[in-house]
């Protein structure tokens, strides 16, 4: 009984099969049903409809979040562009209405009729773009006439506009039309083709947070391709809003005086980190790229010599020269190689092997100690301190200040620089250290680069008594309605593990650089505000060529690159800055003066 | 090897010939769907399609002349293989429109969703042709089949593609009853799901939950489904009685409709063909899918039975939800027309499930006296 119960056979399969076919017939049936009500109770409806396309979506473009300073005063925002497309099924009779419209636009009809055929094959509906950013005096008269003008639109989009051309150019970056690759990524899920996003700077590197979320509408249409109605809106929901650290008035003095010359100048907070300025030269106009580059604008950009389109601040690596004698010094030191009392001799060259190494002062600097040294940025006192070290101890030191490696700021490919070793050497090129190498890596030449943010942040951890912090340009990020989704905060790299009797004779004599009559910035001094800093001098190898063979507007001559890193006031210092010019010659004549200014217009009122 | 005469003389014409008026029907709509507004480039798709058939026969082919029982044996391996694949293509997928659905491979992109649901009725077959009773099964014999489908449940969930999930879903949920659950078991089934529901809900995440809400409601999304459904239905409505005429769509002509070639072929077909078309093409589902119960009834053996049924549910199902959804019934879910839709996996697919059903008619003679 219980063996029959168990088993099943197939009567038992039969009378479980009738359930389903009962539920499928079912389900055909509702199906059925649904088929004959769309074809043919509202069949005539439905085909009315389809023969003019007569719904349809529009896009609503989602305006960009817009880019502040700290204070709040806007610097990108976006204006109003009025775009004319034709949509060729509603443009009939299309010949007149292309003359008629190419009369409003004062453009000939054949270059329009130009476009229309290069976009043919993208199908009837799909509107095609026929002149951008018309003005609102064409746009009112089409307005104005659209009823002569079946099937063309003016349609509203927002356009990127940076308020102030070249300004902070290179830290807010421009913005070019998506690639196709780009289009493939997931980041991009929700843009199409012929949008533009963030392509440098800031606008890349926040393309996420600024470029908002596309809407549309559901409408519509009439025979002539004008809305009779909107069906559904889905409204564009704004990018985000974007507050810098930089501050408004330092970025545009620091960009004033690097006017007409190549370098970069940077500032930071030197207990935080935050970002003041970060100017880089000659600049380009964000604003040219907006509309689409012409490839005339765009081989003018990248054949320059001076490099418009890199941000020397942060990509650029030069040799750090004299001003390296910081790190040289911390690092003797630190490592007992030399003290307060040190004395060493300067002739005006020290000869190792068989072979002299100059001073910059010919006629040498005599008896120095170690505040001398740093004051009147003797040579010969560095080669000893760095042939005593050696390579390795420099390096070790030059890394704590965090040289050779990126900051970590979040802007296009940064520089990394370059702090090399014996190793380093060893493997990048197969053969050993050479001695008199040490020499040159004490004084900032050789095989050392560094970025100019680097030479700021340095001069921000010698400043601020020995702590990095992690150096950064967006202060917050808040959505349209002002809800903050990002607020940034000082991050610290950690202390550098200093003596403070060491670090403060280095500070002394940082001062004395600026402050003693025999400081080599002694002329760029400022009365009531001390300040600290350090000179330098980089020794040029090769020199850029102007693509027409002419020298440029800026004097091209070999010369050398003028390095300053200074923090100010000597105490308690509220600003760390260095500046670059290239080939200005020397630090003390070309990047000091910079950098004393920019001090001025930032602690102009300043009472210790 | 020996041929029995008897697989000759037992061979299912019938359920090839309304194989190949589908597939045929299919081909023209797919004709139509990527020419027509000059191809705009996808025209490629309807050769591409040809080769997939190709490879779809050898495919029904090979399904049907291995004895179905080796499937039965060796349905776990197969099973497992898919599951792998699925992980596959969650590690190194291509992601596409936001989801990662497809394994590429070197010209071809597979979609291991499709050829899952084979493996799953396989298997859920495989396990019920053992436990299978008069009185229904208890809640301790579906622990099996809950693991059975959950795994790859998940894993596609994971991807997103919740359509395909569900498809699995209902495909697994109707082969249960089929075998049928003990009454008290099946209301306290009912009972705990209805009481899940919103307890699940809690747990969701904001996104979760519109990626659900917006699944079931087009309306929400009135940029992407929700004027699909609209365009969908204008032009299955504006076919009436007779249709525009082959390559006349102008619904279609107007790429309004991103998945014009998958998911919604069928308006396509029922714009150019009007009621006469779609009528026709409804009937001949229908028929091939009684066949394919009737191809369940008359074999004797338990695991043939449940196969034949199970891969008839699966055609059934998708030809219910695709057409249900492009007329504006159901939700736009992605679910693939059987034989219409292009697509290299969904085609293998369904041939594979024709060869089995084949199969299964074919050698019921194995089981007869």
């Amino acid at each position: 009984m219980r063996n029959y119960l168990e088993s099943v056979d197939t009567d038992w399969f039969n009378q479980r099969l009738v359930g389903v076919l009962v539920a499928v017939v079912l389900a055909f049936t509702v199906l059925s049903i649904r088929l004959l009500y769309l074809q043919l109770f509202e069949g005539r409806e439905l085909r009315r409809l389809s023969e003019i396309n007569s719904i349809r979506l529009q896009d609503i473009d989602a305006p960009r979040g817009m880019i502040c300073d700290r204070n709040g005063t806007t610097v990108v925002d976006n204006r109003p562009a009025f775009n004319v497309y034709i949509i060729l099924k509603d443009a009939k009779p299309i010949d007149e209405t292309v003359a008629r419209l190419a009369q409003l636009l004062n453009e000939s009809p054949e270059i329009l009729m130009a476009t229309i055929q290069e976009n043919r094959k993208r199908g009837g509906y799909t509107p095609i773009l026929l002149r951008e950013d018309i003005g609102r005096d064409i746009m009112a008269a089409i307005e104005v006439h659209k009823f002569e003008l079946p099937g063309v639109q003016v349609r509203v989009s927002p356009r990127r506009h940076y308020i102030y051309d070249t300004h902070a150019a290179h830290l807010l970056g421009y913005m070019g039309e998506i690639s196709q690759e780009e289009l493939q990524g997931s980041p991009f899920d929700d843009c199409k083709g012929g949008d533009f996003i963030g392509k440098f700077g800031v606008e890349k590197a926040y393309e996420a947070d600024l470029r908002g979320k596309r809407g549309g509408r559901q409408v519509e249409v009439n025979a002539t391709g004008q809305v009779v109605r909107v069906l559904k809106t889905v409204p564009a929901q704004p990018g985000q809003n974007i507050y810098l650290t930089i501050d408004e008035q330092l970025q545009k003095r620091a960009e004033a005086l690097l006017q007409d010359r190549a370098g970069a100048a940077v500032a930071v907070e030197p207990d935080t980190g935050r970002i003041l300025a970060l100017a880089s030269s000659p600049a380009f106009d964000p604003n040219l790229f907006v509309a689409g580059m012409t490839r005339d604008r765009w081989n003018e950009l990248v054949s320059n010599p001076f490099r418009p389109l890199e941000n020397k601040a942060t990509q650029a690596e030069y040799p750090p020269a004299s001003t390296y004698k910081i790190v040289t010094a911390i690092a003797g030191l630190e490592e007992k190689v030399i003290d307060a009392k040190t004395t060493f001799y300067c002739p005006g060259f020290y000869k190792y092997g068989n072979r002299a190494y100059r001073c910059w002062k010919k006629s040498g600097h005599g008896e120095v100690n170690l505040v001398k040294a740093l004051a009147e940025s003797c040579d010969v006192y560095f080669y000893q301190v760095g042939e005593a070290l050696g390579v390795d101890r420099m390096a070790k030191y030059a890394r704590a200040f965090g040289l050779g490696a990126a900051t970590g700021i979040s802007l296009d490919r940064e520089g990394k620089g370059l702090i090399p070793t014996s190793d380093w050497k060893k493997k990048r090129f197969g053969v050993p250290w050479q001695g008199g190498e040490n020499l040159s890596i004490a004084i900032g030449q050789g095989f050392n680069l560094v970025t100019p943010l680097q030479m700021a942040s340095l001069a921000a951890a010698v400043g601020n008594g020995g702590t990095r912090y992690s150096p950064y340009v967006i202060e917050k990020i808040q959505t349209a309605d002002g809800v903050v989704t990002f607020q940034n905060s000082p991050r610290e790299d950690g202390k550098i593990k200093l003596h403070a009797e060491n670090l403060a004779l280095v500070r002394q004599a940082l001062w004395q650089v600026v402050n003693d009559p025999k400081g080599t910035a002694w002329q760029s001094r400022i009365q009531g505000l001390p300040f600290s800093g350090k000179t330098g001098t980089a020794q040029v190898v090769s020199m850029p060529k102007a693509s027409d063979g002419s020298s440029g507007e800026i004097d091209a001559l070999p010369k050398d690159h003028a390095w300053f890193v200074a923090y100010a006031p000597s105490e308690h210092p509220k600003i760390a800055i260095s500046v670059i010019i290239e080939h200005g010659e020397h630090g003390s004549s070309a990047a000091a003066p910079v950098a004393s200014a920019l001090i001025r217009a930032y602690l102009g009122d300043y009472q210790p | 090897m020996m041929i029995d005469r008897r697989l000759v003389e037992y061979f299912d014409w019938w359920m090839l010939a309304l194989t190949a008026a589908i597939v045929t029907a299919g081909l023209v709509a797919l004709y139509s769907a990527v020419n027509a507004g000059g191809g705009g480039g996808q025209s490629a798709l309807f050769g591409r399609q040809l080769i997939w058939y190709g490879l779809g026969m050898m495919v029904m082919i090979t399904a049907f002349i291995i004895n179905y029982k080796s499937y039965e044996r060796w349905g776990h391996l197969f099973y497992f293989l898919c599951i792998g694949l699925l992980i596959a293509v969650l590690l190194i997928g291509k992601y596409v429109g936001g989801s990662k659905r497809w394994l590429t491979m070197g010209p071809m992109s597979i979609q291991p969703s499709e050829i899952v649901k084979l493996a799953v009725i396989i298997m859920l077959a495989k396990y019920y042709a053992r436990v299978v009773r008069p009185d229904g099964l208890q809640l301790r014999e579906l622990v099996t089949p809950v693991i059975i489908i959950a795994i790859p449940f998940v894993l596609i969930v994971r991807q997103p593609d919740l359509g395909t999930a569900m498809v699995i879903a209902l495909i697994a949920g109707s082969m249960t009853l089929y075998v049928k659950i003990k009454r008290g078991t099946l209301t306290g089934l009912i009972a705990s799901g209805t009481l899940a529901v919103p307890l699940v809900w809690i747990f969701l995440k904001g996104y979760q939950k519109q990626r659900i809400l917006t699944f079931l409601n087009p309306d929400r999304d009135p940029l992407g489904a929700g004027y699909h459904v609209i365009q969908s239905k204008i032009a299955i409505g504006a076919g009436m009685i007779s249709g525009k005429g082959f390559l006349k769509g102008s619904q279609n002509s107007l790429d309004f409709l991103p998945e014009q070639h998958t998911d919604f072929i069928f308006s396509v077909l029922a714009e150019e063909w009007g009621l006469i078309g779609a009528g026709f093409v409804l009937l001949v589902f229908l028929l091939l899918i009684t066949w394919g119960l009737q191809t369940a009834q008359r074999n004797r053996d338990p695991f043939g039975t449940i196969l034949a049924v199970g891969v008839t549910m699966m055609i059934a199902w998708q030809v219910f939800i695709n057409i249900g959804m492009v007329m504006g019934l159901l939700p736009v879910v992605g679910v693939t027309l059987p034989f219409f839709s292009y697509g290299g996996s969904s085609v293998i697919t369904m041939m594979a499930g024709v060869g089995l059903l084949l199969n299964v008619s074919m050698r019921r003679f194995m089981f007869e006296k």
